[in-house]
């Protein structure tokens, strides 16, 4: 019974449960005292604790705290408690509510010691974090649906592999799998939907802009780090991961450039900056590895107080376009100070926290020799400086000033921003606490004068680039507009072609009607036809979801 | 709350494009420290080329110069209207009403 109940993780879903009963004052208590309270209970445990339970006879493992899984819980507790602080005075009942449930099964996930556990947690996650984009109110519920329907696919496809391993093993431990494993491809492809590899990156890009100001900083911190420890769990030193790390660092950085909307430039260089932790986790060295945990944790730092900018921009200005902004550091010098702030970590500036955790990725590429790689990585790091480190602030809070004159954040999210800039510059300035807790120990320094000097280098020069491109005017504007991705196919050729195959069928139905009278009306009624036309969007909905399931089963079944 | 913008009591000192032109003439001088602290300083490298003088300095340069580049050609092709969704939607929803 004690290794159900004796989890960091059922404070933050308790106190999510019981949040909408309660009022105002005592929600804010709830937001950031649940969070620390589950933090300061994993910091009170043993290094190293499995809890083993029987469930119907099948040996679980319901909590497993390791090195690996401490950071990644710690992370998820100390980000809950930040944004608590950003969200406490804005963020409605249910998206409160929605969110501390949410990082409290992002927390019971990484500490899930076997597949069933996580499947639970797992599913956990992408409702809970789908209510967090519908809590903004009914302009989001088809970006909420679309990413429901993604995360669940995720989790069927975990759920499949688990059931294909526990077939041919007999176990349903999460240990190490790779890719040879029974049920191996199943699993790595449901963690690898949630870490956004490429054509699974379209959620990341459509849900992160359709949430509230906060539902976003919620969205960004939890969902993606689950599955990068995910996948550090079971498929560290996959060597696939190394081209798929490689292009999700790169392609994004080029949509970015010309997106409009801030928030969604900030959801592409998400993609960006899980590049380069898939990466390390598929180079798989102690050093590799160290560098994706510390880049995971620092990201959710430096990409939580970018987004939390863009949302206090978002709650004061009432957009965050790039065609509509500009200038805003008239308006709000704090929050322009501390994106800067945010901008010059995500591009890993000295002294800044991505610094010291993207240049344990990057020297390790380097030392295994992987030559093309680390050259893309490289382009990818002076890309992400390009659109996250100058166009963010640059387009905001700079360029022409558009007039728009409003108050600075509120003192809540201003709170939290700070606090989010002092990890950032804390974190870049002493690394060595960071280093400390990471899963392997850490025998490197990333503070000598030639790294400093080749670093600063590759970001001035890129400064430098969008400076000239800038003043000679080939830089391209900020245009309202929407730039078709991935979700093309998902959002206009199939829906598309279902309608035509519709209307097919329902001319079909016409000839059949006239030629067979009542014994066609009887094949296709009328109450179908009704059902098939009206439905929409949940009708084709629950189609394509099941499906999608009977495909996923029959598959499984097949394999098992 | 919105003022008229460009009163006097509004400007700053980077609306002065003498300023901004300030601004960028301190980027360039720092460029240009940086790449002669190349003489300077021994830069411990594990690849062999990126000992090349100013390695990092011209590959950010080119590197982003091509990323602005390649994207505004990539614009040529995955720009639509911002409704561009929305629309078609719209329009197949409409398809659907006038046929029935």
């Amino acid at each position: 019974m004690t290794a159900w109940i004796h989890n960091p993780a059922l404070i933050l879903i308790g106190a999510g449960l019981v949040l909408p009963l309660l009022p105002r004052a005592v929600r804010a208590v709830l937001l950031i005292g649940a969070p620390l309270a589950a933090a300061a209970w994993l910091w009170s445990m043993p290094d190293s604790l499995t809890l083993s339970a029987t469930l119907f006879g099948y040996e679980l493992t319901p909590f497993r705290l390791d090195a690996l899984s401490f950071v990644f819980a710690l992370l998820f507790l100390l980000a809950m408690g930040l944004i608590g602080v950003f969200m406490m005075r804005t963020a409605s009942r249910t998206e409160s509510a929605a969110s501390l449930i949410y990082s409290g099964s992002a927390v019971g996930a990484v500490l899930a010691g076997d597949l069933a556990t996580l499947f639970i947690y797992w599913e956990i996650t992408a409702i809970a974090s789908a209510l967090v984009i519908f809590a903004n109110g009914p302009d989001s519920y088809r970006a909420g649906f679309r990413y429901l329907m993604i995360q669940i696919t995720s989790g069927l496809m975990l759920f499949v592999g688990a059931l294909i391993h526990f077939r041919e093993t007999g176990s349903l431990g999460f240990e190490l799998f790779g890719l040879d494993a029974a049920g191996g491809w199943w699993l790595f492809l449901g963690f690898g939907i949630k870490a956004a590899f490429p054509i699974g990156h379209i959620w990341v890009k459509d849900a992160y802009p359709s949430a509230s100001a906060s539902g976003t900083v919620v969205l960004s911190a939890f969902g993606t780090k689950m599955a990068i420890y995910a996948l550090a769990r079971g498929f560290a030193g996959t060597d696939l991961m190394i081209p798929i790390g490689t292009v999700m660092a790169a392609f994004p950085v080029f949509f970015a450039v010309i997106e409009n909307d801030l928030r969604r430039v900030l959801a592409y260089s998400t993609i960006n900056q899980l590049g380069f932790m898939v990466v390390g986790i598929g180079v798989g060295t102690e050093l590799a590895l160290n560098g994706a945990v510390a880049h995971a944790f620092v990201h959710v730092f430096f990409k939580g107080l970018l987004f939390m900018t863009m949302g206090a921009v978002l709650l004061r200005a009432g957009t965050c376009k790039g065609s509509e902004l500009g200038g805003l550091y008239k308006s709000m010098p704090w929050t322009t100070a501390l994106c800067i702030i945010g901008a010059a970590s995500i591009s890993a500036f000295p002294l800044f926290s991505g610094f010291v955790s993207k240049s344990l990725i990057m020297s390790d590429v380097a030392y295994q020799g992987h030559v093309f790689i680390w050259l893309v990585l490289l382009f990818a790091a002076a890309g992400v400086f390009h659109h996250s480190g100058i166009k963010i602030p640059y387009f905001a809070f700079f360029a022409h000033d558009a007039g728009i004159r409003c108050k600075e954040a509120p003192a809540e999210m201003m709170t939290a921003m700070v606090i989010a800039a002092v990890v950032c510059v804390g974190v870049g300035i002493f690394p060595q606490p960071l280093y400390s807790i990471l899963p392997y120990p850490v025998d490197y320094v990333p503070y000598t004068a030639s790294h400093v000097l080749s670093q600063t280098q590759l970001l001035i020069f890129s400064a430098l680039a969008f400076t000239v491109l800038m003043r000679t005017g080939i830089y391209p504007p900020e245009l309202r507009s929407t730039n078709l991705d991935v979700d093309w196919f998902f959002r206009r050729a199939i829906p598309d072609l279902a309608a035509a195959s519709e209307r097919v069928l329902v001319t079909l139905r016409g000839h059949l009607d006239r030629a067979f009278g009542v014994c066609a009306r009887m094949l296709a009624s009328r109450a179908l036809r009704e059902r098939m036309i009206h439905s929409r969007p949940t009708g084709a909905m629950a189609w394509w979801m099941g499906l999608l399931f009977a495909i996923l089963l029959i598959f499984g079944i097949r394999q098992g | 709350m919105n003022k008229p913008i460009g009163s006097d009591n509004d400007r700053r000192w980077l609306d002065e494009p003498r300023n901004v032109d300030r601004v960028v003439h301190t980027l360039y001088a720092i460029c240009a420290v940086t790449v002669l602290l190349d003489f300077v300083v021994q830069r411990h490298e594990t690849l062999d080329f990126a000992h090349w003088f100013g390695f990092y300095a011209w590959y950010g340069f080119v590197a982003c110069t091509g990323l602005v580049l390649a994207a505004k050609l990539l614009r040529v092709f995955v720009k639509r209207p911002e409704d561009y969704y929305e629309r078609a939607r719209r329009s197949r929803g409409e398809r659907m009403k006038t046929e029935r």
